[in-house]
């Protein structure tokens, strides 16, 4: 059985598509019945339909990317209005993920989320906080606990957290968003980075950091899921460069009750069944019955 | 037309001269002149999957036309007849065939050639001109004349043709419509070249791309109805859509 269920929403299997890699899913039913999925977490939206960023996008680094997209989206009433309902239609987990500028944004986000049929708000605190010089929400725990618990007040859904690796202390971070009242937490969102064209002699990106992702990455978020899954009793989401069943367990044995396929989209469009069948795979060979049984042995 | 994920075999893969590569893959395939495979020759790393678009195809092959300008087009040239290669596709919109009539220059830069090449072949248009740019001499356009009316070459080394840019030698107002295809600096000089004297212009567009599919939205160029996506709305837009940074 690789069924999982967080805050009381069940998923058929651990796997869910990653915010900003799947789009709001109809892109990948050309490749595969996106069905087969735990769920897909949305396009990150914001209240505003955002543009996203200007120059370079997107670079590429050994065993990973890096992206400066901006959050470019169409807005969350947009979201509600044309994607949804066929969002739904897919037959898995429907998870809005949701980032903000100002507590006010998200708080309007939360609003307007909270009346419609989404399984799960995912509360991306990555976003630069425009009254705090664009620091991002998710760096002091002090400021995402105010963040969280003000969002709290207006979500009747589950809440999902996504916690960034660039947090001052990812334990912290990840207890004081519990105490705010989140009811899981997903982690980790791309590390900030860095790239330079030697021959125009300025940084790739015009924002000159942007999001690290892949492979590379994998170890260091498997280490974060590893140590926020043992300071937390609420379910915890892994993700971080996870491209293969091997990867998923790992993050699985590390206390991950579910994990988030993001860049590895990418590698190949229906790369997550390959994951759900290679965890099955193990599952039988390791006489396991249910992924319960796996969660977080690491101790 | 539906876009598929497909594992498949080299049929040849030869080097055409420095840095260009030609290969050859066997099955039948989906496209159009304009429309763009994501290729893969290896499993996680380099992460993203190559967009090339098509050279030209028949009922048992397809070619791409490619140059070895990074780590993944460098594993490409290692392949040999029989390999494993992975394509995702057919991508993008394609040029819009029907709205290529009365003369029509295309004009490519660099590997902007690959498409025009099988546009040209593909059009059958008698009045056809193709205004090709190079570094140096290529081998690419040596038989493109049964294709097209005249060929207009230049290299920046002079070493056949105008030495100097391909936008020498075009006056847009000798044609109803331009094509075309390159670097970003040819692209934008054509830009305005058919904005001035109001010629209609197609351009395929050379951004970076991550998925391929139309999900990811780092490869959206500006235009003045907002950011579409080059993998999706594109490759392939009307010059006065673009929105071009100085």
């Amino acid at each position: 059985m690789t069924n999982v269920s967080i805050s009381g929403v069940d998923f058929k299997n651990p796997v869910i598509a990653a915010s900003g890699t799947f789009g709001f899913g109809n892109e990948y039913m050309n490749y595969f019945d996106v069905g087969r999925l735990g769920g897909i977490s949305s396009k990150g939206l914001t209240i505003m339909p955002k543009e996203g960023n200007n120059g370079m996008r997107i670079y590429e680094v050994a065993s990973g990317i890096m992206n400066s997209v901006g959050l470019q989206n169409p807005g969350v009433e947009h979201f509600i209005k044309e994607e949804l309902e066929d969002m739904k239609k897919l037959n898995t987990v429907v998870i809005a993920n949701l980032g903000g500028g100002t507590t006010e944004d998200y708080e309007k986000g939360i609003e307007l989320l909270d009346k419609t049929d989404v399984d799960i708000i995912e509360l991306n605190i990555s976003c630069p906080n425009v009254k705090h010089g664009g620091m991002a929400f998710g760096i002091k725990s002090k400021v995402a606990f105010d963040v969280v618990s003000k969002v709290r007040k207006l979500c009747h859904k589950p809440l999902m957290v996504k916690l960034s690796p660039n947090a001052e202390d990812i334990v912290d971070m990840a207890v004081k968003c519990t105490e705010a009242g989140a009811d899981s937490i997903s982690l980790v969102n791309t590390f900030k980075a860095m790239a330079i064209d030697i021959n125009k002699r300025r940084p790739v990106f015009d924002n000159v950091s942007a999001g690290l992702s892949g492979p590379c990455i994998k170890p260091i978020a498997l280490r974060m899921v590893y140590e926020v899954a043992k300071a937390v009793d609420v379910p915890v989401v892994g993700m971080g460069g996870i491209s293969n069943g091997k990867d998923a367990i790992e993050f699985i044995m590390a206390g991950a009750t579910a994990v988030q396929v993001g860049t590895a989209n990418f590698m190949k469009p229906d790369i997550c069944v390959d994951i759900i069948e290679d965890i099955e795979k193990f599952m039988e060979r390791e006489g396991i019955n249910n992924l319960s049984e796996i969660i977080g042995i690491i101790k | 037309m539906s876009e598929k994920y497909m594992v498949k075999n080299v049929f040849s893969n030869e080097k055409i001269e420095e840095d260009i590569y030609e290969i050859t893959i066997d099955g039948k395939f989906e496209g159009n002149p304009g429309q763009f495979y994501l290729l893969r020759a290896w499993d996680e790393e380099p992460v993203l999957s190559r967009p090339i678009s098509i050279y030209d195809k028949d009922e048992e092959k397809i070619k791409f036309l490619y140059r070895v300008c990074g780590r993944g087009t460098e594993i490409l040239t290692k392949l040999k007849k029989g390999d494993e290669i992975k394509l995702t596709g057919p991508l993008g919109n394609g040029f819009p065939l029907e709205k290529l009539k009365g003369k029509v220059a295309l004009v490519a830069g660099g590997i902007g050639i690959a498409p025009m090449l099988y546009l040209a072949k593909k059009l059958k248009n008698s009045s056809l001109d193709l205004y090709a740019g190079f570094r140096s001499g290529s081998k690419t356009v040596d038989d493109v004349e049964k294709n097209v009316n005249k060929l207009y070459l230049s290299t920046e080394n002079g070493e056949v043709g105008h030495k100097g840019y391909v936008t020498d030698l075009l006056n847009v107002e000798n044609y109803d419509v331009v094509v075309c295809c390159g670097p970003e600096i040819m692209m934008s000089k054509i830009i305005k070249m058919c904005d001035e004297k109001k010629v209609p212009l197609y351009v395929s567009m050379e951004n970076r791309m991550a998925c391929g599919i139309g999900a990811c939205l780092v490869c959206t160029c500006k235009t003045k109805d907002g950011r579409k996506r080059s993998c999706k709305e594109g490759p392939v837009f009307l010059g006065e859509e673009l929105v071009i940074n100085d």
